[in-house]
């Protein structure tokens, strides 16, 4: 059977295989390559070593840039993650209307990034005009504002798993853990927390990626302001290669930077998590 | 018939389904909660009937006298933006990305799953690794290829999103494959069904849960992408919603915050309708998408 399928590849890999080269393979290994060059465009590329990376450490909005991000994904993941955990513990406990509330609370999650940044604006602007700033006054109204955004956009999505991995706990061990004389307090902690770790570790992993690599909405709520003051990791490598002239390779080596971070980020926190999962 | 009912009650109150105790505060909270979940999208409803000066200074207002404009702002948000074209573009991208995808990937990752050898696992590998790169590091060497291969229009953008999404939908399909018994396939191909018949007659129906998931995620992606077609694209003569809507706010003039407001309106209603007609298989595919993930 193997081999009468081996003669179809070009009919079955070979689109795949092609866009993957050209959408992926070939940019990735290029932008490695071009971290290490000088260049406007890519055919005028001149290799120049390390001299873009070691331009990067002294580029202060960058070294602030990852900063604000690393904040900002701690606050996020745990804020996003604590109320979404709540709320789909109290949306399994099976009163009225907890399909149309879980409805409602999924929604915002299919709006896209540039349309919440706007929607925020002008709510956060609202609220600040009363007391005469705006959130281009300081990076802390940027900062909060981001964090509200991105707790409306992902309690939802976060919610609907943790409700998945609830209701797929058996019910004979929490009935056993009552039985068993085992307080509310007790079976959350000892029963249901070990038993929704799968969850647990899919929500803490998309809120930390989603985080890091946040951009759209970073670019239409405050765009960077005060100053690159708010600006995340993306919008300044964004702003690198656009906004500067000549400063194309510094970019690129910026963003060799933002997807080691990520990319250990991730295998890092998999680790950790699954570790702390149980068989059932 | 009554007894049963009435059993089956006392057993599920045993188990734990019983209604909660007070039930109706919990009702009554989230009611509330709920209606302030929903208020940003009626504060920018409302703002999009207001006259544009009014937007900024009164945002919490109700449009009344002369703060109303009736529909002024769409009419001259649609022509600033030319949003029917970008949600033409929008439609026919997202549209044939994620017909693209569905097709393509699911045909490699059966073949993946089904033809092990060194290339097919290497192949594998890379699209696992394709799913933590973030955009940020192709970008620009990305739309420089796209721009040399002139894919910068809305149906060259398809063999990118192709490309880039392949990873998560190749990593999805192959996990599925891999629990589908080797014997259905094998009856077909005994039967005399070639290879493209048992997939199509056998396989890709099998599939279908899948193939929604898939397109559920890529489609949610693909829809809202900005950075991606801005890129992309040749937005002088293309742009999709997203890119419409942040072309309000370009340059450095002031923003028309009255065309904004009734432009991210327009940008929400499709998404709702959508949400309302296929509610059930988006939380499903959510669901499916994070457990495989």
């Amino acid at each position: 059977m193997n081999n009468s399928i081996r003669k179809y590849f070009p009919i079955f890999v070979l689109p795949t295989l092609a866009a993957f080269i050209i959408g992926f393979i070939v940019p990735f290994i290029l932008g490695i390559y071009l971290s290490f060059c000088k260049f406007t465009t890519v055919t005028d590329a001149e290799f120049v070593g390390f001299s873009n990376y070691v331009k990067i450490f002294g580029d202060k909005n960058f070294l602030h840039s990852i900063w604000f991000t690393a904040a900002f994904t701690v606050v996020s993941v745990i804020t996003i993650n604590l109320l979404a955990f709540t709320v789909a513990m109290l949306l399994t406990k099976g009163f009225k209307g907890t399909n149309l509330f879980r409805t409602v609370f999924f929604m915002p999650n299919l709006i896209g990034g540039i349309v919440l940044g706007y929607i925020w604006q002008i709510i956060i602007n609202g609220v600040l005009a009363h007391y005469g700033v705006t959130l281009q006054f300081s990076s802390t109204y940027g900062f909060w504002g981001l964090i509200i955004l991105m707790n409306w956009q992902q309690i939802g999505y976060m919610m609907i798993i943790y409700i998945a991995g609830i209701q797929n706990i058996p019910t004979e061990l929490v009935e056993a853990a009552k039985i068993d004389g085992a307080n509310s307090w007790q079976t959350l902690k000892n029963v249901t927390l070990p038993m929704v770790m799968p969850s647990i570790t899919i929500c803490t992993f998309l809120t930390l990626t989603n985080g890091f690599k946040l951009f759209d909405q970073n670019l239409a709520l405050t765009a960077g302001g005060p100053s690159h003051q708010s600006e995340m990791l993306a919008l300044n490598i964004f702003d690198t290669f656009y906004t500067k002239m000549g400063f194309e390779g510094v970019g690129q080596a910026k963003a060799v930077i933002f997807f080691i971070l990520v990319a250990l980020i991730a295998f890092v926190q998999l680790r950790a998590t699954r570790t702390k999962e149980v068989q059932q | 018939m009554k007894m049963n009912e009435k059993k089956r009650k006392k057993a599920a109150d045993q188990f734990g389904e019983k209604p909660v105790r007070h039930g109706w505060l919990l009702t009554l909270i989230f009611s509330l909660l709920t209606i302030v979940f929903v208020s940003p999208i009626f504060i920018v409803l409302m703002n999009s009937f207001k006259q544009k000066s009014f937007i900024n200074l009164q945002p919490f207002s109700l449009p009344k006298g002369e703060t109303f404009v009736k529909f002024e702002n769409y009419a001259r948000g649609i022509e600033q933006t030319g949003f029917f074209d970008a949600f033409l573009n929008s439609l026919v991208i997202t549209v044939l990305s994620v017909a693209a995808i569905i097709l393509c990937t699911s045909m490699c990752a059966w073949y993946i799953a089904r033809v092990q050898n060194k290339g097919t696992s290497l192949l594998y590998t890379l699209c696992l690794f394709s799913m933590i790169v973030p955009f940020q590091m192709v970008m620009f060497t990305l739309s420089k290829i796209a721009d040399m291969l002139g894919l910068t229009n809305p149906f060259g953008i398809v063999i990118v999103y192709l490309g880039f999404g392949a990873g998560l939908a190749v990593f999805m399909f192959v996990g599925f494959v891999k629990s589908i018994p080797l014997e259905i396939e094998e009856a077909a191909m005994i039967d005399g069904c070639n290879p493209l018949q048992t997939f199509f007659q056998i396989v890709l129906p099998i599939l279908k849960p899948t193939c929604i998931t898939v397109a559920i995620l890529q489609a949610m992606w693909i829809w809202n992408d900005y950075l991606l077609p801005y890129l992309v694209l040749d937005i002088t003569q293309y742009k999709t919603i997203p890119i419409a809507i942040q072309y309000l706010k370009g340059g450095y003039g002031s923003v028309d915050w009255g065309a904004l407001m009734a432009m991210l309106v327009l940008a929400i209603i499709p998404i709702i309708v959508f949400y309302m007609a296929c509610q059930k298989h988006i939380i499903k595919g959510v669901v499916a998408g994070a457990v495989k993930g």
